[in-house]
Formats: structure tokens, C-alpha cells, sequence
């Protein structure tokens, strides 16, 4: 019984402490196609990875991947079911301590019994679709921010997963990176039949590769729809989102009190 | 860094480890406590047994063939009952007497053996009956001082 | 008046509500470090199935700490055997210096310096090192390719560190007697034969030698414990990991001194 959806959150909250991040998500993911997670810094996009990752419990809601319920799962199953995701983190957290093509080789070695030498053809395989087999001796200190993350990326479909989640991939990129940053995720996708959650708040970028898009304000999901229908969007939020309007719904001022009362003016009056 | 380099370096530190464990038990110490599976325990009663300690050597002739194991006070004869952990290798005659001695003038304390003429041997568990005390250093002086007044006395 | 008597109890209740917060703070991170370090035995099958993570965890905190320890251990001896000799010389014992120099080192230098050694080179590097992964999302991202951290990471540090840690106070005591050695009978003459001889007789293998081995594993887990919770524990921050640091060097060096009191105390009384 196949499900056509990889992804299921429904109704999900989560705090940290007493501040709610998220607060009754509902999402999607259809198998094969790339999914954009919206909305500006803060709002709990990273904290929704986690979810789907089960590196954290929601407090209320499910979620499920590949039809499995994450929070009635024990350890063992979570990682057996971890086998079928790759994250990209937002820094492409390579281990420090090993090669670029040790990285890449980590979980193969971690989780087969490959030969060393099928081992390196896999991982010569990995690292040449994303333009990176001459860097395999490379340490991560050596290699530029987007190559970095272009090695993450190489690192996270090493097992073929079915899931890939990107935090920020395009975050801190030269226009170059990002552009290839984008294509790659686009084409990865396609050629591997992958499924990909993509948390960003590039809107140029993700919205000329991705099929739908959800946008995510103050923990609830507040517009979602293909690139298309967001651009002609004319809710508030997602038009000063995707304008980059510096006022708006999301207020330049963080909640203060009277800005004369800050200054003692109204106390010098009385 | 090579694996096989690195290896290298550690089987290194390892063995000179292994090594300076090894000159700590041979060169520097030595099994002092005599093993218990070789050796027999005997009691010897003593009224004042000085400074002596466990863990104190026990000589005959000069030559360690025990320790002192422990040393307890017996509340109801009011005298140090002093166990002694013998070598099995070597056998005392019943009537062997133990002294407490010093080694030298303010060196530690230690027990000497002296064997008698008795055909029957110590045994586990046995009693030394013949026991002579600690020379408490105080008691000699004052004594001398004493004799010294005393002499003086009838001048 | 009223109002200062007001002042008064508002500070004390402050007081009272700060010394409750510290303490249920305490209680609570002592409980959670517990956990840790039954989290570490029990995933500990890793690092000894592939014992090669366990040996390279081995080259960066015991072979990289062989030149401070073996240095210190040399120079520590040598000013033993001087001060040693100073004082001996003037009760005329001076062949005694052998027993001093051993008993001082396998007893108590030996582990403790090479524990405090130990501490600042390899438990700071072993926290700063975990703080990083931890602030790069290293261990995060492990934990999402299904390898578990403290089975991949921690425990191998852990055993690597409880390894180390005997040969390296081992190392230290051996060339701390040599300096011993080189000073009182190369240097001021000491009668080699007796410096030995003495020594011998005076240093037992189980009370002395082997307490002091004992010593030095509890030491060992006790700084790699400390330094690999800190560093796990870390706010994922420049500050946060520096901060880490600094408290792994100070609390596992105030836990090498403590625990040598508690252990001396045991090991050695009714000795003396």
C-alpha cells in the first residue's frame, strides 16, 4: 500500500519551555516533488525538520513519514526509518575530523558491509553528481561555503534516501553557488525519484524550482500553494514576504513599549 | 594523519605504558606482603609493643620471614595480641621467642625471632608463649637517671 | 520604617528563591550527568567492537599528552631528589632518598600531576572538540543518519581517556624516579646500591603500586567523564564552548584533588 504522501503533520505543536513555536501545523510532502517551507527567521521552519527527523516530540499532533506514526516508534525503528532521510544542515555540518570522501562514506560504512572498494565507487558516484569527485581528498576546513554544502548534500543521499530535508541551503551563498545550489536540488530530485523539504526564506531562489510552497508565520501556516499562485498572492504577509517589504503584517519594531514612555518624555510632562 | 602511522604511535604508547608499569613493579617495589596462601599465622602476646606497626617486618637472624598482619588490644588480659604472618618456607620451633626490636637508635620497629631447642613445630593459629616487650627509650632513661641518683645519694 | 522592613523581607526572599533555584539547578544537572554516564556504559559495545575509533581516540589524548607528562615527570623528580636530599641529608638518611623520591611519586604525584596534566591537555581538548560538533550541528546531523553520537563519539573518547590514563601516570612515575636518580646519585652521589635497595624494600607492590594504578583509572574516568559531558553540554556557542572548557579544567582538576583525599584516606589507612 503505497501512501502517496511521504509526509503527514497534522496538527502539530511544539514549545520550547513555555514559548509555543509551532502552533497546529498541517503539511504534506508528495512523493517526488520539492516542497518549500517559508517564513522569516525564527518561525519555527528548523524546529519543523526536527519534527519530521524525530529528533524531537511534538506536545500535541502527529507526524508521519512513510505511513509510520514517528512519535510510537522506539529508538531502533527511528533509526532504521532515519536510514530513509538525508538532512542538509544549515552549515553542512561535515565532520571536521574527516576527509570530504570519508564523509560522503560515513554512513555507508556505518550502516553496509560494502567492500572498501564499492564503498569508493559509491562514493566517487556521489560526489562527481554534484560536481565535487576532484575534492574527495579534500579536509572541509579547505572548501569553500557552497561546496561545503554541495558535500552535505552528497553526504545525505549516500543511502539513497527517500526524504531529503534542506535547512537553509541557500543561505550565505554567492549568486553563482546558488544557482547551482538550486538546480542541483531540482535535478537530484528528479533523477533519484527523491522526495525534498526545502526550509527557506530565499524566495527567488526556491520558487523557481519548487512545486508547492508552504508559508509558515508565527507557527501556524498562513498561505500555501504552487510558485505561481504565491507570486499572485495578495495576502499581506506573503506579498510583503516575497516583495521583501521592509513594513507590514511582520512590523519592523519588535513589540516595545510607547516609544516616548521608553524615553521618559511622558513621565516629564506629568 | 595515516591510519597505519597512527597505529603505530599508539601500540608505541601502549608498550612503553606497559613498559613503565612494569619497571614500577620489578624495580621499584616489591611483593612485600607474603602471600596468604603461602604462609601460616601465629599470635604472640605482648604488654607494650612500642611503636611497632603493621605491616612491620618480621626478622629471625636477620633475614625478613614475615609481617606483622595485626595488631589488636585484648581487653580483657590488657595486652597487645600481635598476629604474625610467616613465610610457609620457614618453620619455628614452639618454644621460639619473640622480642620487639628497634633497628638502630630511632629506626622502625620490627619483631625478632629467636628459635628454641622444641622438636614440635609452630602451626597455623598457634601462640608464642614467650614474649619479650618494646625497650620504651623514656623508661631506659629515666631508669639510668635513677640508678645515677641513687649512686650519688650516700656522698 | 514599614517600608525598609518591606525592603528587607523582598531581599530575603530573594535569597531564599535564588539558593532554592541553584540547588533544584544542581540537582537537576547531577541527575542529568548520571544519566549521561550510563548512557556512555551502555552504548560502550561500539567502542570496543571497533576498537580502532577507541585507539585514534587514544593517539589524540594519550599519545599527543606523552611530552608534557614525560617532561613534567622528569622535572618533578629531579626537584624531588634535591629537596629530598636537602632534608634527608640533615638527619643523616640520606640513602633514604630512593624511598622518598618512589613513595612520593607512585603514591601520590605520579597519578595526581598526571591526572592535572591530563585535565588541562586532553579533557580541555576532548570538551572543545565535542562543543564544536555539537555547535556545528555535527552531532545533529549524525544522530539524523541514524548513528548514535555516544556510541560513535563519546564512549570511544570515554575508553580511550580511562585507557590512557594509568600509562600515563605509569609514564610519569618511571621518569620521575629516573629524575630522582639522575639527581641524588649521578649528581649529589648518593650510593646507587642503596638508592635502589631501599627503595625496593620500602615500596610494596599492592599497597603502593597498584593503589596508585587505581588511583589513576578513577582519576581517568572522572576527567574524560567531566570533559566529555561539559563539551556535550555546551551551549552551542563561541562562549558557550569556551565556557565549557574552562569549567571542564577547573571541576575535573577539583575532582582529581577530592577524589585523591577519599581514595588516600581508604587505601592507606591504618598504615601509619
Amino acid at each position: 500500500m503505497q501512501n502517496d504522501n511521504l509526509v503527514e503533520i497534522e496538527d502539530v505543536a511544539f514549545g520550547y519551555g513555555d514559548r509555543l513555536v509551532l502552533k497546529g501545523i498541517n503539511l504534506t510532502a508528495k512523493r517526488g516533488q520539492v516542497i518549500a517551507i517559508m517564513g522569516s527567521s525564527g518561525c519555527g521552519k528548523t524546529t519543523l525538520l526536527r519534527l519530521i527527523g524525530g529528533q524531537i516530540k511534538p506536545g500535541q499532533g502527529e507526524v508521519r513519514v512513510a505511513g509510520e506514526s514517528l512519535s510510537q516508534l522506539n529508538q531502533r525503528s527511528l533509526y532504521r526509518l532515519r536510514r530513509k532521510m538525508g538532512m542538509l544542515f544549515q552549515f553542512g555540518a561535515l565532520f571536521t575530523d574527516m576527509s570530504v570522501f570519508d564523509n560522503v562514506a560515513f554512513q555507508l560504512r556505518e550502516h553496509t558491509d560494502l567492500p572498501e572498494d564499492a564503498i569508493r565507487d559509491l562514493v566517487l558516484m556521489k560526489l562527481h553528481a554534484v560536481g565535487l569527485r576532484g575534492a574527495a581528498q579534500m579536509m572541509p576546513s579547505e572548501l569553500s561555503g557552497g561546496m561545503a554544502r554541495r558535500v552535505a548534500l552528497a553526504r545525505a543521499i549516500a543511502l539513497e534516501p527517500a526524504l531529503v530535508m534542506f535547512d537553509e541551503p541557500f543561505a550565505g551563498l554567492d549568486p553563482i553557488s546558488l544557482g547551482v545550489t538550486g538546480n542541483l536540488i531540482r535535478r537530484l530530485t528528479d533523477t533519484l525519484g527523491l522526495t525534498s523539504l526545502v526550509v527557506t526564506h530565499d524566495v527567488q531562489e526556491s520558487l523557481k524550482i519548487v512545486d508547492y510552497v508552504y508559508f509558515v508565520s508565527e507557527g501556524v501556516i498562513v498561505a500555501e500553494g504552487t510558485a505561481d499562485d504565491i507570486l499572485a498572492s495578495d495576502l499581506p504577509y506573503v506579498h510583503q514576504f516575497v516583495h521583501g517589504e521592509a513594513d507590514g503584517p511582520v512590523p519592523f519594531h519588535y513589540p516595545a513599549p510607547p516609544y516616548a514612555d521608553d524615553l521618559g518624555l511622558g513621565r516629564l510632562r506629568a | 594523519m595515516n591510519k597505519t602511522i597512527l597505529d603505530l604511535w599508539v601500540g608505541l604508547f601502549v608498550i612503553a605504558g606497559i613498559a613503565a608499569l612494569l619497571f614500577l613493579a620489578l624495580k621499584v617495589g616489591s611483593m612485600n606482603t607474603v602471600n596468604t596462601t603461602d604462609s601460616y599465622e601465629v599470635v604472640a602476646r605482648f604488654e607494650n609493643i612500642g611503636g611497632l606497626k603493621s605491616r612491620a617486618p618480621v626478622k629471625s637472624a636477620g633475614v625478613v620471614v614475615g609481617r606483622v598482619a595485626d595488631i589488636r588490644f585484648d581487653n580483657e588480659a590488657y595486652e597487645a595480641a600481635v598476629t604474625i604472618r610467616l613465610d610457609k618456607r620457614y618453620a619455628f620451633p614452639k618454644d621460639t621467642t619473640a622480642t620487639i626490636m628497634t633497628s638502630g637508635l630511632l629506626g622502625e620497629q620490627y619483631i625478632g625471632l629467636e628459635a628454641g631447642g622444641d622438636s614440635q613445630k609452630l602451626k597455623d593459629k598457634d601462640r608464642i608463649l614467650i614474649t619479650q616487650d618494646a625497650v620504651v627509650l623514656e623508661n631506659l632513661i629515666g631508669q639510668f637517671l635513677y640508678g645515677k641518683a641513687q649512686e650519688g645519694a650516700p656522698q | 520604617m514599614p517600608m525598609i522592613l518591606d525592603w528587607g523581607a523582598c531581599v530575603l526572599r530573594q535569597a531564599i528563591e535564588n539558593l532554592g533555584n541553584r540547588t533544584l539547578e544542581g540537582v537537576w544537572r547531577i541527575g542529568y550527568a548520571t544519566r549521561f554516564f550510563l548512557a556512555i556504559l551502555l552504548h560502550s559495545g561500539t567502542a570496543f567492537r571497533r576498537f580502532g575509533l577507541t585507539i585514534r581516540e587514544m593517539y589524540f589524548s594519550g599519545v599527543l599528552s606523552l611530552i608534557i607528562i614525560l617532561v613534567s615527570g622528569l622535572f618533578v623528580g629531579m626537584v624531588l631528589g634535591l629537596q629530598g636530599y636537602e632534608t634527608l641529608q640533615t638527619y643523616g638518611s640520606e640513602e633514604a632518598l630512593g624511598i622518598l623520591v618512589a613513595l612520593s611519586l607512585v603514591r601520590e604525584l605520579g597519578p595526581v600531576v598526571a591526572a592535572l596534566l591530563f585535565a588541562s591537555r586532553a579533557g580541555s581538548a576532548i570538551t572543545a572538540e565535542i562543543g564544536l560538533m555539537k555547535a556545528t550541528e555535527q552531532l545533529s546531523a549524525m544522530e539524523m543518519m541514524a548513528v548514535d553520537p555516544i556510541a560513535r563519539v563519546v564512549a570511544p573518547r570515554f575508553w580511550a581517556g580511562v585507557i590512557s590514563m594509568p600509562l600515563l601516570a605509569a609514564l610519569f612515575s618511571a621518569t620521575g624516579i629516573f629524575g630522582g636518580y639522575l639527581v641524588g646519585v649521578q649528581l649529589i652521589g648518593v650510593d646507587e646500591g642503596s638508592f635502589w635497595s631501599q627503595m625496593r624494600s620500602a615500596v610494596d607492590f599492592e599497597q603502593d603500586i597498584l593503589n596508585g594504578v587505581i588511583k589513576s583509572v578513577v582519576f581517568g574516568v572522572a576527567i574524560t567523564a567531566i570533559a566529555l559531558y561539559e563539551g556535550y553540554d555546551a551551549p552551542p556557542t563561541a562562549e558557550g564552548v569556551s565556557g565549557a572548557t574552562t569549567r571542564t579544567v577547573v571541576a575535573s582538576s577539583l575532582a582529581v584533588l577530592a577524589l585523591d583525599f577519599v581514595l588516600t584516606a581508604f587505601m592507606f589507612r591504618g598504615l601509619n
